[in-house]
């Protein structure tokens, strides 16, 4: 029985498994939907800074005006730096629209509202700010946050302290133009010599699904194979079919390479489906060669064969093999930075993660999907994936031979 | 006959510590039907699986077509055929899609499988539905198919494990007669199991009766029967409207009987030497019962199996053996139908 007689039973098996699968309309069905839900599912609870908008937040306005007489000149000026505070917080939400802003008698009431569900957090503006600050003392201002819900104090904090600062920039550049007749548009420079702009390296607004879009397309892949190959063996054994190509004079190999291909096949159509849908519903654009994104997941295919094969082997009945799949299928599914980045991880976990195929697949399709990386960014990626499925093929091939020989 | 196209010698399977099979040795003429006969458990299917390379003998060994099962697995598959007590079929895919499937594995070059497949889609008459899915057929329909795709690959042996299980009688009647079709005019050897002990006498040349795992008898249908008749035994079938337990009892106890069976309500079936019948009349009359109707039977392949079993398993001359009635009296000991037990 030689090599070609191998390929040949196999692609017998293969089209016979496609077959049976282009003919269910339930699986065909969930090739579509299974990728549509993770990703939909990932979008909304994975939250991206955007996703914050009209919070309803209450502001107190206990400040008042003050007068203040120059002695020199006589000349009497007002000011209400409480006023001022909301003006510029007004400006800076009016940009970002992340909350609605309404007017509240105080604390107790805000306090109230929060418990209601009907806030999500309160600012009170002293009644002394004004007179603080001239006298020069801090102006204190309190947020009051719904402390069930981080992402929105957080969001409170970054957009207080944004308004805190342009405040500052508009005082000091009045000052800087009253006491050295500075032209008021020219201002900012001498206060502000440098500013730092954010700019990524590609063109476009990074968005969450840029960066789960090609984790999920390299968890697609690992779960056809290493939840595809096992379930298809061990439902055939189970149902009785397997029996069938058991007796029949072909090599044992015939039987997984079949499978494999099959179950690739099946992969590559969901992978597809993947970055379609992120493409067109969701705004991802593929910054890299489309070919190499290919490239990438026939290795990750290749590096998941022999975890799959092995797998099979083991298991004896589909529920055993169903279990294990699942045991080893999280951790991976959470460790692998498919959903957040792994170096945001402690360093022991980013450990475990480095011992995982879909980390190396997940991170060169990363590169070349978002970062328009070429070859030369990922052979390390390549190379661990390539030696993970060889490493794992040289354990599997020998382990089904035996477990398939009763 | 002629050569041996199955070979066993002390052919053995354990799991763990249980013996599913107990050194059975048996031979099997080429063009020959065997017939294995035994009840649930008996170790039928687990002796068609080492001889079909499908399970690993735990000691002895056995050759099929003159080939070693273990040593020449790739060289004994070659030769074989397997029906299967679960179907060998997809469902999504269409009769001739599973023999078109079946016959590359086995490399049957593309025009002469075509013609293969026509050739045994009408020996089972399925040449009108061999292009419409499995799943859309009956039982019956399916396990023609399943019958037939067994023998793509012209077989020179075909290992039939129940196949006419969970089939309605017309469908059994048919599976039945392709079997017979395909052993007369292909030569085919066969091995078949069964529980019913109709269809052993029907369909087989010489039958080996299995029990825990052993072979108990071995013989051509005819002689077993003789050896259940014997000369001094009868077997009376009576028919007692008012039958009850004590009647039972007091029959049992009765000198020269060997066996009761209740076949329904108010038939019992009695082995027993041949003079104690009026004693048994006598019996029954005490006991206040009225005897509608009495028959004398000939022995039947049953009444060999509860000879053998009932003696050597049971270890009581008088055992009431009692029997889940279903269809005639014919329907053994071992349990009617069985239940469909094949999947998909
Ligand atoms: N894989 C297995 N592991 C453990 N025990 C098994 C296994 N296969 C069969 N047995 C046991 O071996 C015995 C014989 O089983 P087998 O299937 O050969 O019986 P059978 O004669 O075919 O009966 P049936 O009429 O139910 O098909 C049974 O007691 C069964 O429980
Ligand atoms: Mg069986």
């Amino acid at each position: 029985m030689g090599a070609s007689s191998i390929i040949r039973h196999s692609a017998w098996i293969c089209w016979k498994d496609l077959t049976e699968f282009s003919r269910s309309k339930l699986r065909l069905v969930m090739l579509i939907l299974m990728p549509l839900f993770m990703m939909v599912m990932v979008g909304f609870i994975f939250p991206s800074g955007g996703s914050i908008s009209d919070q309803p937040v209450a502001i107190s306005m206990q400040d008042v005006e003050q007068s203040v007489t120059n002695p020199l000149t006589g000349n009497t000026t007002t000011y209400w730096m409480g006023d001022t505070f909301v003006t510029q917080l007004e400006a800076i939400n009016n940009e970002t629209g992340m909350m609605t802003l309404s007017t509240s008698p105080g604390f107790d009431d805000i306090k109230a509202q929060i418990q209601d569900g009907k806030l999500s957090g309160g600012i009170i503006i002293p009644g002394n700010f004004t007179s603080d600050i001239l006298a020069g003392r801090q102006g204190a201002i309190t947020v009051i946050t719904d402390q069930s819900n981080p992402q929105v104090s957080q969001m409170m904090q970054a957009v207080l302290s944004k308004t805190i600062e342009a405040m500052g920039t508009y005082f000091a550049r009045m000052n800087v133009n009253r006491t050295y007749g500075v032209d008021f548009n020219s201002t900012v420079a001498v206060i502000q010599p440098y500013s730092v702009q954010f700019q990524g390296i590609m063109p476009g607004e990074p968005n969450y699904f840029q960066f789960v879009a090609p984790g999920i397309i390299g968890m697609t892949v690992m779960m056809s194979l290493m939840t595809g190959l096992p379930h298809a063996i061990s439902y055939e054994k189970d149902i009785g079919t397997l029996d069938g190509m058991l007796v029949a004079p072909i090599n044992r190999l015939s039987i997984i390479l079949g499978k494999v291909l099959a179950q690739t096949a099946r992969g590559l159509i969901q992978a597809a489906i993947v970055i379609t849908l992120a493409i067109l519903l969701f705004g991802v654009t593929i910054q890299g060669n489309i070919l190499l994104v290919v490239g990438i997941i026939l290795l990750s295919v290749f590096s998941f064969v022999g975890l799959g094969i092995l797998i099979t082997s083991f298991t004896e009945k589909e529920e055993t093999a169903t279990m294990v799949m699942m045991t080893l299928m999280f951790p991976m599914m959470f460790l692998s930075g498919v959903f957040f980045p792994i170096q945001q991880m402690p360093w022991y976990m980013q450990d475990v993660a480095h011992a995982l195929p879909l980390t190396y697949a997940t991170t060169a399709l990363r590169k070349v999907m978002v970062l328009g990386a070429g070859i030369s960014s990922i052979w390390i990626e390549a190379t661990v994936l390539f030696a993970f499925g060889v490493v794992f093929l040289a354990i599997a091939v020998p382990m089904f031979k035996k477990a398939m020989s009763r | 006959m002629s050569k041996s196209a199955i070979v066993t010698n002390s052919l053995s399977k354990k799991f763990g510590n249980f013996t599913a099979v107990d050194q059975i040795s048996f031979d099997v003429k080429e063009g020959e039907i065997f017939g294995f006969l035994g009840p649930n458990g008996a170790g039928k299917s687990t002796t068609i699986r080492m001889l079909c390379t499908l399970s690993r003998p735990s000691g002895g060994s056995a050759t099929i077509a003159g080939f070693d099962i273990v040593r020449q697995d790739s060289e004994v598959r070659k030769h074989i055929g397997l029906v299967s007590e679960k179907m060998i079929m997809y469902n999504e895919l269409t009769a001739r899609e599973n023999l078109k499937l079946f016959g590359r594995l086995y490399d049957i070059p593309k025009d002469e499988l075509n013609r293969r497949i026509d050739e045994i889609l009408s020996l089972v008459h399925m040449e009108k539905w061999a292009d419409k899915q499995i799943g859309t057929y009956s039982t019956g329909m399916k396990q023609r198919i399943n019958v037939i795709r067994a023998m793509v690959n012209k077989p020179n042996i075909l290992f039939l494990d129940e196949p006419t299980l969970g089939l309605d009688p017309q469908s059994t009647s048919e599976i039945r007669e392709v079997i017979r079709k395909i052993n007369v005019e292909n030569r085919t050897t066969m091995i078949l199991t069964t529980h019913m002990m109709v269809e052993a006498d029907l369909l087989c040349n010489r039958i080996g009766i299995i029990d825990h795992g052993k072979i108990v008898a071995l013989d051509t249908p005819a002689n077993l029967k003789k050896m259940a008749s014997g000369t001094d035994v009868a077997i009376h079938e009576f028919d007692i409207p008012n039958l009850n337990n004590a009647m039972i009892s007091a029959i049992k106890a009765v000198g020269g009987v060997s066996s009761i069976v209740q076949e329904s309500e108010t038939r019992i079936k009695v082995r027993s030497g041949g003079d104690s019948f009026d004693s048994i009349l006598d019996t029954v009359r005490k006991c206040g019962g009225k005897v509608k109707e009495v028959k004398s039977l000939e022995p039947t392949l049953e009444d060999v199996f509860l000879r053998i079993t009932g003696r050597e398993v049971r270890d009581s001359v008088s055992d009431t053996v009692k029997i889940n009635h279903q269809g005639g009296p014919r329907h053994g000991p071992m349990g009617g139908g069985g239940g469909s037990k094949r999947g998909r």
